[in-house]
């Protein structure tokens, strides 16, 4: 049986692992080497290292780290954060990532998707989406998607978008929800649901985890196959085995 | 040494980086006489099976790793490396499907798992049940959780190669071992302390 997959995700800004709460806030907290290896002596499942510098010299920053964690790290990890062109997917994946994480430039250029999944397969190409609701109170209306960390409004429908990216060849979707990201009240599982029932590939539900109810909930309720998460674990509230025990005593099937 | 043999498909580096982790000294190479001359060899792939038999064959590799194995030294394949030991492979093109010929070093069939109810590739962690006392898989908890993306596996016609199984959909042959061939569908070197291990087991085999 297929297990449910726990994942932390490392913000990383010049080399070392913040956590934004609501994109904008920043603390530091470590190596992402160091941290990377840590969590895969502690049971993760996979891992998504998640970029965040802006400056010139970043492309070679992030291929310099992929390939650091490479030499110690033995599950599979994710590399995203202003990945614009096969070159550079190319080069993080030689460095030793397994998959590409691409949000912002996939919206700006679809044919990053097919390319990128023609070139290295569909499993290497994790579209990323930050969704938000059009309205609070009412989700009948919908969430919108976002491009640049939130910022940027597209108008795009998320339904629209995901039925788009699995044609184009995203081999997961790694759905955020920017009403929840931050806020530790749980995951939106009405949009988990909406989007892991419009696509066969994969759905990553992130954005919202406070406790281990809530990654149980985005599996059960959410229909997602994969959980992401960030402050619970790296404030060391919860551990992965103290997570999966939990999903397992909820009858989730996990890597134990 | 051991040699992991490249044929310019895919990333090899954290094959080498998990034996080196592990203490041992592994070398990627496309060089037929360093693989020759290597104690063990690492068949790795990854992608299409048409694709990679015909890098392979480019790259002079074909009868090298046939030589490897009548030689009696230790091979192992990962994914890709795994069924392309086999007969042949049934590949989709669009709509249809043609066979195309294997290294054929075991007789057995590639085939795609069936679509209609299940998401293809598999890939995340899944459990083999141990067959037949493979020496790759001693010190590895049955039912152990390992990392698998694939969307073909493999058919042998000899159940006795069997290593072990993983139920995706059906029960299916996720690795086989037989005398000094080992070969696993899943990815060892990014199975956490399980690949680690079965990495190790090969390493130190004699």
């Amino acid at each position: 049986m297929l297990a449910k997959r726990i994942i932390p995700c490392l913000d990383v800004k010049d080399g070392r692992v913040v956590k934004g709460t609501e994109f904008l806030q920043l603390r530091d907290a470590g190596d992402p080497v160091e941290l990377g290896a840590f969590y895969d002596r502690e049971g993760a499942d996979e891992l998504v290292f998640l970029d965040i510098t802006a400056s010139h010299e970043r492309r070679k920053t992030v291929v310099d780290m992929a390939a650091r964690v490479a030499e110690q790290v033995f599950i599979p990890f994710a590399v995203g954060g202003g990945i614009a062109s096969t070159e550079d997917m190319r080069a993080i994946l030689l460095a030793g990532a397994d998959k590409i994480a691409i949000n912002t430039a996939a919206i700006q250029n679809k044919r990053l998707i097919s390319e990128g999944a023609e070139l290295f397969g569909t499993q290497c190409i994790v579209v990323a989406i930050d969704a938000k609701r059009r309205s609070k109170e009412d989700p009948s209306q919908g969430w919108e998607v976002f491009i640049h960390g939130g910022r940027t409004a597209t108008g795009i429908d998320v339904y629209d978008w995901v039925k788009e990216v699995e044609q184009l060849g995203a081999g997961e979707i790694l759905l955020t929800s920017m009403d929840r990201d931050g806020t530790k009240d749980g995951y939106d599982n009405l949009l988990n649901k909406m989007v892991a029932e419009a696509v066969k590939i994969p759905v990553i539900a992130s954005g919202g985890a406070g406790n281990l109810e809530h990654l149980a909930d985005g599996i059960i309720e959410g229909k997602v196959d994969a959980v992401l998460a960030a402050s619970i674990f790296h404030y060391k509230e919860y551990t992965i085995q103290e997570a999966k025990a939990y999903l397992k005593s909820r009858g989730i099937d996990v890597r134990l | 040494m051991i040699a992991i043999i490249d044929y310019g498909v895919g990333n090899l580096r954290s094959v080498a980086k998990a034996f080196e982790y592990i203490g041992h000294q592994a070398v990627v190479t496309s060089d037929p006489n360093e693989v020759l001359e290597a104690d063990k060899v690492v068949l790795p792939g990854v992608g299409a099976f048409g694709k990679s038999i015909e890098s392979l064959t480019k790259a002079g590799m074909v009868p090298v790793v046939k030589e490897v194995v009548t030689s009696g030294r230790p091979l192992l394949g990962i994914c890709l490396g795994l069924q392309m030991l086999f007969t042949e492979s049934t590949e989709l093109f669009g709509d249809a499907t043609a066979a195309i010929k294997g290294l054929d070093i075991l007789p057995g069939r590639v085939l795609r798992f069936p679509e209609s109810h299940l998401k293809v590739p598999q890939i995340g962690w899944n459990s083999i049940t141990k067959k037949n006392d493979s020496p790759l898989l001693h010190g590895v908890a049955q039912g152990s959780f390992v990392y698998f993306v694939h969307s073909y596996y493999v058919v042998p016609e000899n159940q006795e190669v069997i290593a072990c199984t993983t139920n995706y959909g059906l029960d299916y042959c996720s690795g086989i071992s037989y005398g000094n061939l080992f070969a696993f569908q899943f990815h060892p070197e990014k199975s956490s302390q399980v690949g680690l291990k079965i990495l190790d087991n090969f390493a130190k085999l004699k």
